[in-house]
Order: C-alpha cells, then sequence, then structure tokens
C-alpha cells in the first residue's frame, strides 16, 4: 500500500479538486481527507456516513469554584495566559488552556482538574468507488496533528481490510502541526501551487517542510494560465533546484461549476479534466 | 475599532480583503494592520514594508543537567505531551513536542532540570505613510502560532484603527486573533467548500459574542446556498464580490485591487457598512 499526501503552502490552490480527481483516477484506493479545519474532500466524495468516532485530543484544565481560595497563584503561573479573573472568580479560558498540569499541580488547595477535552469526531464514509475518512474539530480547538494521525490511522487499517493499493490523503494545508502530520510517512507528496505571488511565496516554505521530513514530492502548478510569467518562475525555480514538476492545470471555469455541484471535475469533459489526467499518468511513472 | 479579517479555509480572499480595507482607510486616517496568518503571512506583498523592527519569539524549553540527574522518570510521567523522555543513557526532550509549559522543572526532585529560549518565530513591525504594519512569522517545523499571535496583538502600537488579518479556519489561533475584537468580516466564496467552512467561523464569532458581517467572494448568483442560509439566521451580507478574471490576475501581481476606481468602491462599502467611515 502506498500512501500519497497532496498538500498546499496556503489554502485555495485547488488541493481538494486535484486530490478529489485523483480519488476517481486510481483504480484501487482509499480517501483520507486530513484537512480537518476545512473538510471539504468529503463533500466532494459525497460518501455516505457509516461510523462514526470521538476524538479526544489533550485535557483542559477546570477550576471547582467551591474550592477556590482565590490566590491567584495559577493565573501568575499558568504560561499561556489561559486564566482569566472575571466577576470575581478565576476562570479558565478553554480555548488557550493547553492542558499542561501546571495549575494542578502548584494550586495550594487542590482546587484544579485536568479533564477529558472532547475535540472533535471522525467518520468512516463510503461512496460506491472507496471509503473515505474524514473529520471535524469543534471550532476553537488547536488543529493539533493528533487527529489527522486519528484518521491516517484509520485510513491504513481500512485500507488492509479493503486490500486497496492506494491511500490518497488530502492533505492540511499550512506550515504548522496538522500539515506536517499529513505528510510524515507517507511515500509521495504533491504540492500544489498557483502562479501568484502569495502562492510563489508560501511554495517555497513548503517545499522546505517537505525536504524537512525527508519526503519525494513533486508540483503542480494550478490554474498556470492566469500569470504565465509567474508560472515561468515557478518553472524555473523547480529547474534550477532540480524538482519534479507533475504538470500544470488550466485555468478552467468548469471547475467551479463542478465543485458547486459537489461533483469531481473528473466527471465532467474539460481542458482541466485532460490536464489532470496528464498529471496522473506522470505520478504513476514517479510512484512506480 | 478593532476588525479582524478570518475565513473558514484558505484561499478565498481573506488577504485580498484585508489589505484593500487597509489602503482605503489610510487615505483617510492612521491604521494598523497586523498580519496573524503566522504560518503564511502574505499582506506584505502587497504593501512591500521594511521592518525596522524585528523580535524573536521564544518558548522556555528544558535543558538537563546530567551530573544531577537521577533518571528517576518523574518528568516524563508528569509531561502531558510526551516531550520528554528517560532512556538507560540519560533524559531526551523532544523539542518539537515540548510546549514550554515548564512543568517538568517544577516536578524534578534534584533541580536537574533548568530551561533555555527556543525560537519558534519572529514578528516585524513598520511603517509607511498612514499605515503601521505587524506581521509575525511561525519557524518551519514549529506546532502552534499562538504564542507569536499574542505577542504580535501585545506588542504592536495600538493604533485605535486596527485590522488583523487571522489565520485560515477555525482553530485556536483563530480565537487568539479574535480576543479583544469589536467586528468580525467573514470572507466565503459560492461554493459549498465555501459554505460548509464558513459556518464553523460563525459558530466561534457567535461563541465569542461578536458582531459579525459576511463577504461572498466570486459570487455566483446561482449558487443560492449561502444567501438562504445567511438570511435564514439573521447575519449581513456586506458585500458580494463577483468572480473576475482581472481581480485575480492584479491580485496574483500582487498589486492593491482598490487602486483602480472600479474595485474601491466595494470596500468603501464595506467600511460604511461596518460604520468605521461615514
Ligand atoms: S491556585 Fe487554586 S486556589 Fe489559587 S486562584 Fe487558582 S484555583 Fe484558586
Ligand atoms: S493546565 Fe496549563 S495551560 Fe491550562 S490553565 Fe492550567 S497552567 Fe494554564
Ligand atoms: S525528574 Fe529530574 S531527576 Fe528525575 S529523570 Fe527527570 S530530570 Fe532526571
Ligand atoms: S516544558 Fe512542559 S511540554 Fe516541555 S518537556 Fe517539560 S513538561 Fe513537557
Amino acid at each position: 500500500m502506498k500512501q500519497i499526501s497532496i498538500v498546499s503552502g496556503k489554502g485555495g490552490t485547488g488541493k481538494t479538486t486535484l486530490s478529489g480527481a485523483l480519488n476517481f483516477l486510481f483504480q484501487n484506493n482509499t480517501a483520507a481527507d486530513c484537512d480537518v479545519d476545512a473538510s471539504n474532500l468529503y463533500l466532494l466524495l459525497n460518501p455516505k456516513l457509516k461510523k462514526q468516532y470521538d476524538y479526544y485530543g489533550g485535557k483542559k484544565a477546570f477550576i471547582e469554584q467551591d474550592k477556590c481560595i482565590k490566590c491567584g497563584k495559577c493565573q501568575t503561573l499558568c504560561r499561556f495566559d489561559a486564566i482569566d479573573f472575571i466577576n470575581e472568580e478565576f476562570k479558565i479560558n478553554e480555548y488557550s488552556c493547553e492542558g499542561c498540569n501546571l495549575c494542578v499541580l502548584k494550586c495550594p488547595v487542590k482546587a484544579i482538574e485536568l479533564i477529558d477535552n472532547r475535540a472533535g469526531e471522525y467518520y468512516l464514509s463510503e461512496n460506491k468507488k472507496m471509503k473515505v475518512i474524514h473529520g471535524s474539530l469543534e471550532p476553537g480547538e488547536e488543529t493539533s496533528g493528533g487527529l489527522v494521525a486519528e484518521i491516517r490511522k484509520k485510513a491504513i487499517e481500512v485500507s488492509k481490510e479493503e486490500k486497496t493499493d492506494y491511500i490518497i490523503i488530502d492533505g492540511a494545508p499550512g506550515m504548522g502541526c496538522p500539515a506536517t502530520s499529513s505528510i510524515t510517512g507517507v511515500n509521495y507528496v504533491i504540492i500544489v501551487t498557483e502562479p501568484t505571488k502569495s502562492g510563489i511565496h508560501d511554495l517555497k516554505r513548503i517545499i522546505d517542510t517537505t525536504k524537512h521530513f525527508k519526503r519525494e514530492f513533486g508540483i503542480v502548478i494550478n490554474r498556470f494560465d492566469l500569470n504565465i510569467q509567474n508560472t515561468e518562475l515557478i518553472e524555473k525555480f523547480c529547474k534550477d533546484n532540480g524538482i519534479k514538476l507533475l504538470g500544470n492545470i488550466s485555468f478552467d471555469e468548469t471547475v467551479l461549476k463542478a465543485t458547486q455541484k459537489q461533483k469531481s471535475i473528473i466527471e465532467y469533459d474539460s481542458k482541466a479534466k485532460e490536464d489532470i489526467i496528464n498529471i496522473f499518468n506522470n505520478l504513476m511513472e514517479e510512484i512506480s | 475599532m478593532k476588525i479582524a479579517v478570518l475565513s473558514g479555509k484558505g484561499g478565498v480572499g481573506k488577504t485580498l480583503v484585508s489589505t484593500n480595507l487597509t489602503n482605503i482607510l489610510s487615505k483617510y486616517t492612521k491604521i494598523e494592520l497586523l498580519d496573524c496568518d503566522v504560518e503564511e503571512p502574505n499582506s506584505n506583498i502587497f504593501f512591500n514594508f521594511e521592518f525596522n523592527k524585528k523580535e524573536k519569539i521564544n518558548l522556555l524549553v528544558p535543558e538537563i543537567d546530567n551530573q544531577k540527574c537521577t533518571k528517576c522518570g518523574l518528568c516524563a510521567d508528569s509531561c502531558q505531551f510526551g516531550a520528554i523522555n528517560v532512556f538507560n543513557h540519560g533524559v531526551m526532550v523532544f523539542n518539537s513536542l515540548c510546549h514550554g509549559c515548564g512543568v517538568c522543572s517544577i516536578v524534578c526532585p534534584h533541580e536537574a532540570i533548568s530551561e533555555k529560549e527556543k525560537s519558534i518565530g519572529t514578528i516585524e513591525y513598520g511603517q509607511k505613510n498612514n499605515i503601521y504594519f505587524g506581521q509575525g512569522l511561525l519557524n518551519i517545523g514549529e506546532p502552534s502560532g499562538v504564542k507569536i499571535i499574542r505577542t504580535l496583538k501585545k506588542h504592536s502600537k495600538n493604533i485605535n484603527l486596527q485590522i488583523l488579518d487571522a489565520p485560515p479556519g477555525a482553530s485556536c489561533s483563530v480565537v487568539e486573533t479574535l480576543k479583544n475584537m469589536n467586528y468580525a468580516i467573514i470572507v466565503t466564496e459560492s461554493t459549498p467548500f465555501g459554505f460548509h467552512d464558513m459556518k464553523s467561523v460563525i459558530e466561534i464569532c457567535q461563541k465569542m459574542g461578536l458582531k459579525m458581517g459576511i463577504i461572498i467572494n466570486r459570487y455566483d448568483k446561482d449558487y443560492t446556498e449561502i444567501e438562504e442560509y445567511l438570511n435564514k439566521n439573521n447575519i449581513e451580507i456586506l458585500e458580494k464580490i463577483p468572480f473576475s478574471k482581472e481581480i485575480a490576475l492584479m491580485y496574483s501581481k500582487g498589486e492593491l485591487i482598490s487602486q483602480n476606481d472600479k474595485y474601491k468602491i466595494i470596500f468603501q462599502n464595506i467600511l460604511n457598512k461596518i460604520g468605521v467611515v461615514q
């Protein structure tokens, strides 16, 4: 079984469009939607929900007001500004608390305890072609790589059961913990970028991150014809640095139309579809 | 007035909105723009500020004195993040997992743990004409930008009128950005993706009791779900920005579209509706 992760430095570059399409082009695969902040792949694959699992991510402190003697020690010591003093009471700010346990250890009257925090959930779903693992975080939760790791674990389990050859992962955007959790240990990373100044800026950062984790990777330039000059810059940058360019995707309004109907671009004869098939072929050469 | 610009997912036009609003406002008054999207700060592409102040953001991570350590294992048992481990040959700290909370040094019975600073990112400030600018940048491989956002806000000029470009999504770093704000502008786009992701951001703003308004970018009148939902829930639509290849091209070159009179009006409308300018 091979794991292929599709990522991008910034969101909105067409990462999900490409991973959705690849999930239809591969013959025998499991899909994993690791973009838990904006879980859009499952919208595109439109699967039926089969099972739901709770995700507990870390812990949060809780102050028992009856016991608290209002000494303020916890507030002074917390390094995450997570304890507020409102209406004459010390209260944990659930968004800021990282559950480190320091306040619990230091409270002189043992008024604080750590409780398990249900941070989100993840699901096993299925459409006609494949099983899909996806998840969602409670709004305001730390986008820890923890949920991403759970989804990937489940995907591997399912892929083994179903004997699929590939897991196609829609990775989390950015450079932080969820993004890195979506590329650790995968066999190949596809980085999607676009020919905008910000796209180029972020591309370099995500390449560094991918190299940092020593993953093999290739680049796809989406909407390449929007700004040919910038596209040429990216192509030159790849060439100069010996980076594999898997292909370009044309700017094509069919993509938007398909997305609005929650369909993959693969279901519409279009320029973008041809481009993606070409990318798929290049990818197969790279990973076989 | 402090305004945060956010979006459920990246790439829907959050930076387009925050930079152009800043540009327009700077014609009338002093304004501060803080780029809190510390994983991908892109605002400066549109302004090219030179930075006159730079600050490193550090966490305190443990350092072990092997002479004093008895390998009792208490530190490892107390760390909530699995960042410190005791092996036969000594104690090892995994810096990338460490939150810098200080628990291990407190529990060590032999005072074998001291703390040293580890850089997790930087914040930078600059100024040009009426615009005061600050941005944060998270180092590659670091898990969380919350502390960078917190410090960026704390060490800013705190000008009366502030626009904050929030990180995309609905995570704790978005919440950190939203603290002490007066208004949230939520940017979305006319797709099921945009719709889905917008809802989680709205939920956060509601929980935090923030006033908000929505901008639908790349607006397509045939996709009606978003408007129906907003109308039903009594949430104001500030503006609908149509899809335009010209906007996309200007943006791709790093140009401010509000320089063009045709688009200037969009942002003026938004400001009118929020009540920043009369
Ligand atoms: S340290 Fe304990 S007693 Fe003191 S304010 Fe905090 S919760 Fe209350
Ligand atoms: S558990 Fe840690 S982060 Fe949470 S309130 Fe206590 S000291 Fe602060
Ligand atoms: S708690 Fe202190 S003495 Fe015990 S293993 Fe950790 S560093 Fe060593
Ligand atoms: S400082 Fe906190 S997170 Fe870091 S190793 Fe010590 S206990 Fe663990």
